[in-house]
């Protein structure tokens, strides 16, 4: 299925000047209203519909999350059957990895990153749009198993065989593997588009070790996206067709290796894990400096530590695997790798402690989320390193113990630093920060609420408290702790309304007047998204900045005087660039929602009817055609410098009369010169 | 295109460049996005075929009961194979022609490799039915065991990628004959044969590792 | 890298420069022929202990031969072979450790490959 992406790219080449406009429909020209969100190709609405969606299925993870621990509140609970916690768990932890953390992480590196390079946009904008559409329908897709026999309930590693017909009749296993092919594809092209993005589009002088750290830990997130998702595509493939056309690749009775999907998922899963944390390390890199005013300590070094763990998370996912038969070799060579990854990991933390050192710290809302991140994800990181102790780990696996672990990782690193991102960019995206004392709320509520709800968690992994079981005896003794731990999932969501209440007051006073507009640099930052006004205009840019330095906002700001001490030498927001410019944008299109429109199709009829793929199919093939026909900027859009109307307006219904079109159609003729 | 150099004398904090057109924004490498695209595409496909490849390796053997049938090596016919796999071959030096043809502006030319390049990749798919088929017939179907149903996906797969070849071959003969697609686009027919050769050396590692090594 | 317009060109030119001849090219794939008929000659004739490695190392051959001069990677820009040979090795290393673990740790008394095979 990973193939069917290329098309497009390549045949989008066409842009202007020299060849026949050839596409078949008319464009979208709306520039308000839902129209101009659905068919945008535009980087920032594409960034924050990412994260609206996210927040969705966050709320309905958590949903999932609290009816677990109802269930589990007491002994011999009796909310949920043993069916429904299964279903619930499983789709707990695959909503939670596939459609909160990694499309929020791709909901910043979308908004963040163009500007971070001084870019107008991504490399392709219309694949941007596509790579989002594709990740909302295949989202759908998966909670669409809830109204059509109950949800996925092999886990969210799906250890074949137990997610074979055998044992799982159900059609959530399915909805499970389709559905995250669907996914699948949309990471992949979104991690393309990023990666040449970051590779191609940087600002004049802004070298890649000028970049800042977040679209650093962005582009090794990409990479790790683009090799890691072949291979879990190939596992669910062939979870797929074991299920869908009777293949035998996991079928025991005919001689088959269970291991192979847990490799296949594991070579996938551990690099998943970085995919997860890294854009929240970058997200902190960049907000401890700035609230530190002081600059990174060791820039480079929490670069090149950052790639050397994307590389090394290529080495170590059988420790996922310790108790499933690896045998002593295998186990003694990747317990001594996984010791070996902690060390690039330990060596940002230094660096960030190192960066707050002596700094002039201020605590403001996203410095309280990003120091929570250093500290929380040190006790998560401290726990998996008893965990690369293999024969430690054979007590571990399979208990409350390694739920504590990746809780703090996942929930007190990459959730704090993505909490942290909101508050930080939040001016920048919507002009209006959020409130700080709510915000305070938020933090100590969820702070408390964490540590309450997966800090007991060690305490019953070791007393050998077993996950994914849907209830304990009360002879078990773990009644205390278990009331604990869900009275703190329910402080979480007390945090979560919070938050929501901050947001929507926040906006409300926004509108009314009583929340300040926020100025270009409200935070006194460092990188280029703070050149420009909030919230950020519609070309991002007027003039390319030209770089020269890393934190190169700060240095236009702050020179050392001649004592060598540094002085402000100019105002932030007097030097930003001030938004009054109105050049040509990359042209809106229906063909992206289209196209992604037909995978779901495609995926529903391998469950129930092969007609509907057939359907599905032609679909993709109609919409790819359209796209690869039509070109990327509309030529008949307007162009810079006619007329003085709203940068709002100066869309692509601003149809010119005069410009390029006369001469495009000249040219088209003279173009096949055989 | 904007000279980017002169900005930097620019009396403002950032430079005074104007933007150009978007698809014509100078890039930092000298290297089009597209071609970055295909090749990190090309990348990740690696990863797609070393998964399926390692799968077939590890389970090609696996047949399971006495009852469940012969597995793929025993039905292979090499010689066969043998004359496919060097017709997929020369498709990559008809794919090869057709690229320098276009960029020598020859379109007439590089309308007939295009052409000639498709037809020898759908012979290979001729070729792999056939194939196909007679396994079938032979007794070794998709779920006969494990070893025919890892058999089927890799070839499978890889035959899907060499169809999806053949329509973008098609197409791009289609766009050259309509004018639409002149020399000045030249990299286009080069990019849709990075995925051509792509698929080709993929082939030659399959034939080599699944059929040629006993 | 900074002066885009100079280096866009100067890898233009060098593509030209570089770039093989139609009569290169066929050259080439002759050899390419070539190589392959060596290859099923392996099946024909048997090569003993050799098979194999000369299996394997014909492959590779034939898979550098068509990268460097049919994709253009020996000409091209470093930037491409990064990106592919990196996938590439990490596909190679990746599996190869997959397989060791499958086929030899997973079974460490006797490395009886055909209990597993």
């Amino acid at each position: 299925m990973a193939l069917t992406e290329e098309r497009p790219e390549i045949l989008e080449l066409e842009s202007g000047d020299t060849s026949a406009s050839t596409g078949a429909f008319a464009r979208p020209t709306n520039a308000t209203g839902w129209r101009a969100w659905v068919f945008t190709v535009d980087h920032k609405k594409i960034g924050i519909m990412y994260g609206v969606v996210a927040m969705f299925w966050f709320l309905w993870g958590g949903v999932e999350a609290l009816l677990i621990r109802a269930q589990l509140f007491t002994p011999n609970g009796t909310v949920l059957t043993a069916e429904q916690y299964n279903q619930i768990f499983t789709m707990h932890g695959t909503t939670m990895v596939f459609l909160v953390i990694m499309p929020l992480a791709a909901a910043f590196a979308n908004y963040i990153v163009p500007l971070q390079i001084g870019a107008r946009d991504v490399a392709f904008p219309r694949m941007n749009a596509l790579g989002l559409w594709v990740f909302v329908f295949g989202g759908i897709f998966l909670n669409l198993s809830w109204f059509l026999g109950g949800g996925p309930d092999g886990g969210w590693f799906a250890y074949a065989p137990n997610t074979g017909v055998t044992f799982s009749p159900g059609a959530g296993m399915d909805f499970y593997a389709l559905g995250l092919q669907i996914a699948g594809i949309a990471s992949l092209v979104g991690a393309i588009n990023l990666i040449v993005t970051i590779i191609n589009m940087r600002a004049p002088g802004m070298t890649m070790l000028r970049m800042p750290v977040f679209t650093w830990m962005i582009l090794v997130v990409q990479f790790l996206l683009l090799f890691a998702l072949p291979v879990i595509t190939v596992a669910l493939i062939l979870l797929s067709f074991d299920r869908t056309f009777d293949a035998n690749f996991f079928n025991v009775s005919m001689g088959a290796d269970p291991l192979l999907w847990q490799h296949l998922f594991w070579i996938f899963g551990h690099p998943e894990v970085y995919i997860l944390i890294l854009p929240s390390f970058g997200i902190v890199s960049e907000t401890l400096p700035v609230f530190s005013r002081k600059p990174l300590f060791g820039y480079s070094v929490i670069v090149i530590s950052g790639a050397a763990i994307g590389f090394m998370g290529w080495g170590v996912w059988a420790h996922h695997m310790f108790v499933s038969g690896l045998g002593p070799v295998g186990v003694a060579a990747f317990s001594a790798t996984t010791m070996f990854i902690a060390v690039p990991t330990g060596v940002k933390i230094l660096n960030w402690i190192a960066t707050m050192w002596g700094g002039n710290l201020k605590f403001t809302v996203p410095m309280m989320f990003s120091v929570s991140l250093v500290s929380m994800f040190t006790i998560g990181g401290l726990s998996g390193v008893m965990h690369s102790v293999a024969p430690a780990d054979t007590q571990q696996t399979d208990t409350y113990f390694i739920v504590a672990h990746f809780h703090y990782v996942l929930f007190g690193g990459a959730l704090m630093g993505l909490f942290a991102g909101m508050y930080y960019w939040w001016p920048k995206a919507f002009g209006y920060k959020l409130g700080e004392s709510l915000g305070k709320w938020h933090f100590w509520l969820l702070l408390a609420g964490f540590n309450m709800t997966f800090g007991p968690m060690h305490i019953l992994g070791l007393q050998g408290m077993a996950r994914r079981h849907s209830r304990y005896g009360p002879e078990d003794g773990f009644d205390f702790w278990n009331a604990v731990v869900s009275i703190g999932a329910f402080i979480i969501l007390i945090g979560m309304i919070v938050f929501a209440v901050n947001i929507v007051r926040s906006w409300l006073g926004y509108k009314a007047g009583t929340v300040p507009q926020e100025p270009a640099d409200p935070w006194d930052g460092r990188t280029l998204e703070w050149a420009i006004p909030s919230p950020t205009p519609e070309h991002n840019f007027d003039y390319v900045p030209v770089v020269t330095d890393v934190d190169d906002f700060w240095h236009k700001k702050y020179q050392p005087d001649a004592n060598g001490k540094l002085r402000k030498i100019a105002d932030g927001n007097a030097i930003a660039q001030k938004g009054d410019q109105h050049p040509h944008l990359p042209s809106p299109s229906y063909w992206p929602i289209v196209l992604a429109a037909a995978l779901p199709l495609i995926a529903l009829g391998l469950i129930y009817n092969l007609w509907i793929t057939g359907i599905g199919l032609v679909l993709l093939l109609g919409a790819m055609y359209g796209w690869s026909l039509e070109p990327a900027t509309d030529p008949d859009a307007g162009h810079d410098g006619h007329g003085d109307d709203h940068g709002d307006d100066h869309g692509p219904d601003n149809h010119d009369p005069d410009g390029s079109n006369e001469a495009e159609s000249v040219t088209a003729e003279e173009a096949p010169v055989d | 295109m904007t000279d980017v150099a002169e900005s930097s004398t620019s009396e403002l904090a950032y430079g005074r460049t104007e933007w150009d057109d978007y698809h014509h924004l100078p890039t930092n490498t000298g290297l089009t996005n597209e071609k970055i695209t295909m090749w990190s595409f090309l990348g990740s496909d690696c990863l797609l075929f070393g998964s399926l490849i390692s799968t077939y390796l590890l389970l090609r053997n696996r047949v399971g009961p006495a009852t469940s049938g012969p597995t793929a090596a025993d039905l292979f016919d090499i010689p066969f194979t043998s004359v496919s796999s060097f017709v997929l071959l020369m498709s990559s030096l008809t794919m090869v022609l057709a690229v320098t043809s276009i960029q020598r502006a020859e379109m007439e030319r590089c309308k007939l490799w295009l052409l000639t390049t498709a037809a020898l990749g759908a012979i290979f798919i001729a070729g792999q039915v056939y194939e196909f088929t007679s396994f079938y017939r032979e007794g070794l179907g998709f779920t006969t065991n494990i070893s025919s149903s890892a058999f089927y996906t890799l070839t499978g797969f890889h035959g899907v990628h060499v169809s999806l070849g053949i329509v973008m071959l098609v197409t791009m003969w289609a766009l050259v004959s309509g004018g639409q697609l002149g020399p000045e686009r030249a990299e286009t027919i080069e990019i849709i044969g990075l995925y051509w050769h792509f698929v080709d050396i993929v082939w030659i590692v399959i034939f080599a590792v699944v059929y040629l090594i006993p | 890298m900074e002066t885009v317009a100079a280096s866009e060109e100067e890898a233009h030119e060098e593509h030209h420069d570089h770039g093989l001849s139609d009569v290169g090219y066929i050259k080439i794939a002759l050899i390419l022929g070539v190589l392959t008929a060596v290859e099923v000659a392996t099946y024909f004739w048997d090569f003993g202990i050799l098979e194999v490695p000369s299996l394997l190392i014909l492959m590779v051959v034939k898979f550098q031969i068509v990268v460097s001069y049919f994709m253009h990677l020996k000409f091209d820009s470093k930037v491409f072979t990064y990106v592919f040979v990196t996938g590439l090795i990490l596909a190679c290393a990746v599996f190869a450790a997959m397989g060791t673990s499958m086929v030899f740790w997973q079974n460490p008394s006797g490395c009886d490959l055909s209990a597993f095979c």
